[in-house]
C-alpha cells in the first residue's frame, strides 16, 4: 500500500464529499422544489429513513437495487402525499406536521425494518473512476455512486424546469402569491400536493442511497439528522437547485472529515464523536451567517412563512 | 378559557386518541397478527392495571412531564423547539459531573448542586438557540435540532473519552455518582422527579397565565410586530422563555441521572425521553398543566411496551409506531376545531347575552376577521 502521508486527507475528503453528500443533494433538491411551492416539509427526515428501510427490504427481496431505490421512490411519494393532504387542511400547522411525520416515518421504519437489519442486501454499483491510478487510497475516493451522477444531472435540470416549464413557473407562482394563482385558475392545494410529493421521492431515494450504498446497511439510527439539515441547506442555497449541489458537497466534506483523521490515526475514536459533530455546526454556523433578522431572505418564496 | 372551549378541546383530543389506538389495533393486526382484545388489555395492564404498572408509568411520565416544558413554553412565543434531549443529556452531564466534583460533600449539598447545574447548562443551550432567533432570524426548530444533536455527540465523546470510568468496559460510562447524590423516593419506586415537574407545570401555568410577563410573552407568539411597537423587550422575553423550558429539559436529565442511571452513559439517550416530550407537549397543546395527563398518558405506553413485548412477542418499536399515528392524528384533528357547532357560542345566546351593537353606518365594510 503506497502512503500518501498526509495528502490522503484532503484526498479522502473530497471523496466522503461527494460520498456523504449525495444524500444532501437529494434531499435538498426534493425541499427546494417544495419550498418553491410555498411549503415546508420537516418531514423529510422520515421520509430519509422510510426511504432507507424500503429501499434496503425490497433490495434484498427482489435482488435488484434498482427496484428498491424505486421501492424507496414510492415510499417517499406516499410521505410526501400525506404530508401534503395533512397541510392542505385548514388550521393546520405545517411544520408541527413535519415533525409528526419524522416521528412517524422513524418509528414505522424501526418496526417494519427489524427483520432486515441482519441479512445484507445486494448494493447499488458504483463507478470507479480512478481506475488510471495503481494507488488503493485514489482509487477508492474516485469511486463514484451512479445515484450521484443522476444527482448531478438533476440540479440544473430542476433549475431549467423552475425557470423555463410551464408546471414550474405555476409552482413558482403559487410560492409567490397565492391569490394570484388563485385568479389565474391554478389550484394551490392541487400544486402544493404535487411538489410536495414530488420532494418526498427524492428523500425517499436519498434514503435508499444511504442504506443501499453508504454506509451501505439498514440500522435504525442510518439517519441522524440530514433529513433536517437538507432543508437548512435550501435556505443557504437560496432556494437555487445548482446551489444545493455545492451546498451538500460543502456538508458531504465536512461530515467525512473525521473519518479521514481516524484512517490516517490522526483521531481517537471518542474524538471521532467531536468530528462527527462538525457537519451540524457547519449547518448551524451557515444557517447563522445567510439568515438575517432585518428583511426576508434573497429569493425565499414569499408565501413561505417560516423562514422568517 | 370558557367551558365550550374546554369541552372542544377535551373533546377532539380524546377523539383523536381514540382514533390513533383504533388505527394502532388495525395496524398491528395487520402486521403482528395479534387479537385486538390481547392488544388492548395488555396495553392497560402494562400502563395502568396494577400498582407496579400505576409506579413504572409514573417514573417514566417525570421526566416527560420536564422535557415537554422545554417545547410548550417556548411555543407561547411562537416558536416550536424540538431540541429537548439537547438540553436533557447534557444537563444529565452536568449533574454527573457536579456529583463527582462534590463526591465528599452531604446530601443537602450535592442534591441542589445537581439540579442547579442540570438546569443552568439546559437552560443556556435552549436559551442561546432563542437568542439566535432573535438576533439573526435562525429558524428555531431546525437549529434547536442540530444544537441537540451537538449536544449528543459531546456527551458521548466525553462518556468514552476523559469523563470515562476505566473500569466501564463495553458500555462507556462515568464513574457513578456518590450514594450521597442518589434523590430518593416519594413512594413505592416513583423518585422525586416526579414532584418536581409538578411544581415546574404550575410554576409556568401561573407564570403564563397570570402574571405580566405570561401576557406580554402571549403577545410576543401572537404578533412579533405588534409587540415590539408596544415596546414590549422581544429579545430579553424569549431568553427568559427559553431558559425556563431549557432548564425543565435539563433538570430532567439530572433527575434521570440521579435516580434511575446513577452514571452517565448511553442509557440516558436510549429512553429518547427528550424526543417524546415534544409530543407531550404537543398533545397537551402547550398548556403546562394539561402536560401531567399527557405525560403519564405517555409514560403509561412506554411502560405498556415491555409487557406487549413479553406477552405478544411484538417488537420494541411498535409503541414508536403509536407515538407516531398519536401525533400525526392530533395534528390532522386540529383542523377539526371551530368547526363543530355545538361548542361554538349560538347566534341568539350570544345576541341575548350581549346587548345589540349600536346600527353602523352603511357605508363601513366589516372587516374580515383574520386568525
Amino acid at each position: 500500500m503506497t502512503d500518501l502521508g498526509n495528502w490522503s486527507i484532503p484526498l479522502a475528503v473530497f471523496g466522503g464529499a461527494i460520498r456523504v453528500g449525495t444524500p444532501y443533494l437529494y434531499v435538498s433538491l426534493g425541499e427546494c422544489l417544495t419550498e418553491k411551492s410555498g411549503r415546508v416539509n420537516l418531514g423529510l427526515e422520515g421520509t430519509l429513513v422510510m426511504g432507507a428501510m424500503a429501499g434496503y427490504a425490497i433490495s434484498y427481496k427482489t435482488g435488484s437495487p434498482w427496484v428498491g431505490v424505486l421501492a424507496a421512490g414510492a415510499v417517499g411519494a406516499l410521505f410526501g402525499a400525506i404530508h401534503a393532504l395533512i397541510c392542505n387542511r385548514p388550521r393546520v400547522n405545517s411544520v408541527a406536521v413535519g415533525i409528526a411525520m419524522m416521528v412517524f416515518g422513524i418509528g414505522l421504519a424501526a418496526y417494519l425494518g427489524k427483520p432486515y437489519i441482519q441479512p445484507s442486501a445486494p448494493q447499488l454499483p458504483s463507478f470507479e473512476l480512478g481506475a488510471w491510478s495503481a494507488i488503493p487510497q485514489v482509487r477508492s475516493a474516485l469511486q463514484i455512486n451512479a445515484l450521484f451522477i443522476i444527482g448531478l444531472l438533476l440540479a440544473p435540470a430542476m433549475a431549467w424546469m423552475l425557470k423555463n416549464t410551464r408546471w414550474g413557473m405555476v409552482v413558482r407562482l403559487v410560492g409567490e402569491n397565492t391569490a394570484a394563482a388563485t385568479a389565474m385558475g391554478y389550484s394551490i392545494n392541487r400544486t402544493r400536493l404535487i411538489a410536495t410529493t414530488i420532494g418526498g421521492v427524492f428523500a425517499g431515494v436519498a434514503g435508499s442511497y444511504l442504506s443501499l450504498y453508504y454506509p451501505g446497511a439498514w440500522t435504525e439510527s442510518i439517519s441522524s439528522g440530514q433529513g433536517l439539515m437538507a432543508v437548512a441547506l435550501v435556505i443557504f442555497a437560496r432556494w437555487q437547485p445548482i446551489n444545493c449541489l455545492w451546498a451538500s458537497l460543502l456538508i458531504g466534506g465536512a461530515g467525512s472529515i473525521g473519518v479521514a483523521l481516524q484512517g490516517v490515526g490522526l483521531a481517537t475514536s471518542a474524538a471521532g464523536y467531536l468530528w462527527n459533530a462538525a457537519p451540524y455546526i457547519l449547518t448551524l454556523v451557515i444557517m447563522v451567517l445567510s439568515c438575517s433578522r432585518a428583511r426576508a431572505l434573497a429569493g425565499a418564496p414569499a408565501e413561505l412563512g417560516m423562514v422568517s | 378559557m370558557n367551558w365550550r372551549g374546554m369541552a372542544e378541546t377535551l373533546t377532539i383530543t380524546v377523539a383523536a386518541l381514540v382514533t390513533s389506538l383504533v388505527l394502532f389495533g388495525a395496524f398491528m393486526v395487520a402486521f403482528a397478527h395479534v387479537s385486538l382484545t390481547d392488544l388492548y388489555y395488555y396495553m392497560y395492564l402494562g400502563a395502568f392495571g396494577s400498582s407496579t404498572s400505576w409506579q413504572d408509568t409514573l417514573t417514566r411520565a417525570a421526566p416527560l412531564i420536564l422535557t415537554a416544558l422545554c417545547t410548550a413554553l417556548p411555543a407561547r412565543l411562537g416558536l416550536i423547539i424540538i431540541g429537548g434531549e439537547g438540553a436533557l443529556v447534557l444537563g444529565g452531564l452536568a449533574a454527573a459531573g457536579t456529583a463527582l466534583a462534590l463526591h465528599s460533600a452531604p446530601a443537602f449539598v450535592i442534591l441542589p448542586c445537581m439540579m442547579v447545574a442540570g438546569m443552568v447548562v439546559g437552560g443556556l443551550l435552549i436559551a442561546g438557540v432563542g437568542v439566535l432567533r432573535d438576533r439573526r432570524g435562525v429558524n428555531e426548530t431546525i437549529s434547536s435540532l442540530l444544537v441537540a444533536y451537538v449536544a449528543i455527540d459531546v456527551y458521548s465523546y466525553l462518556v468514552e473519552g476523559p469523563m470515562r470510568d476505566p473500569a466501564s468496559l463495553n458500555k462507556p460510562s462515568t464513574y457513578p455518582i456518590p450514594a450521597a447524590a442518589v434523590l430518593g423516593n416519594m413512594f413505592g419506586s416513583v423518585h422525586w422527579g416526579l414532584a418536581f415537574g409538578i411544581v415546574f407545570c404550575i410554576f409556568g401555568f401561573i407564570l403564563m397565565r397570570y402574571t405580566t410577563f405570561g401576557f406580554a410573552v402571549r403577545m410576543v407568539g401572537g404578533n412579533v410586530r405588534a409587540a415590539q411597537g408596544a415596546g414590549l423587550p422581544v429579545g430579553r422575553l424569549i431568553f427568559i422563555t427559553c431558559l425556563l423550558g431549557g432548564a425543565a429539559a435539563g433538570l430532567a436529565g439530572a433527575v434521570e441521572i440521579s435516580a434511575i442511571q446513577m452514571q452517565a452513559n448511553a442509557a440516558l439517550m436510549a429512553a429518547g425521553y427528550g424526543f417524546a416530550g415534544i409530543l407531550v407537549s404537543f398533545i397537551a397543546r402547550h398548556n403546562p398543566l394539561a402536560i401531567i395527563p399527557a405525560a403519564i398518558l405517555f409514560g403509561g405506553l412506554n411502560a405498556a411496551s415491555g409487557i406487549l413485548q413479553r406477552r405478544l412477542e411484538v417488537p420494541d418499536a411498535s409503541v414508536k409506531v403509536l407515538m407516531g399515528i398519536i401525533f400525526v392524528t392530533i395534528l390532522l384533528f386540529e383542523t377539526l376545531y371551530g368547526r363543530m357547532k355545538v361548542f361554538q357560542i349560538s347566534t341568539a345566546a350570544a345576541a341575548a347575552a350581549t346587548p345589540p351593537p349600536p346600527p353602523a353606518p352603511p357605508h363601513v365594510v366589516a372587516e374580515p376577521v383574520t386568525v
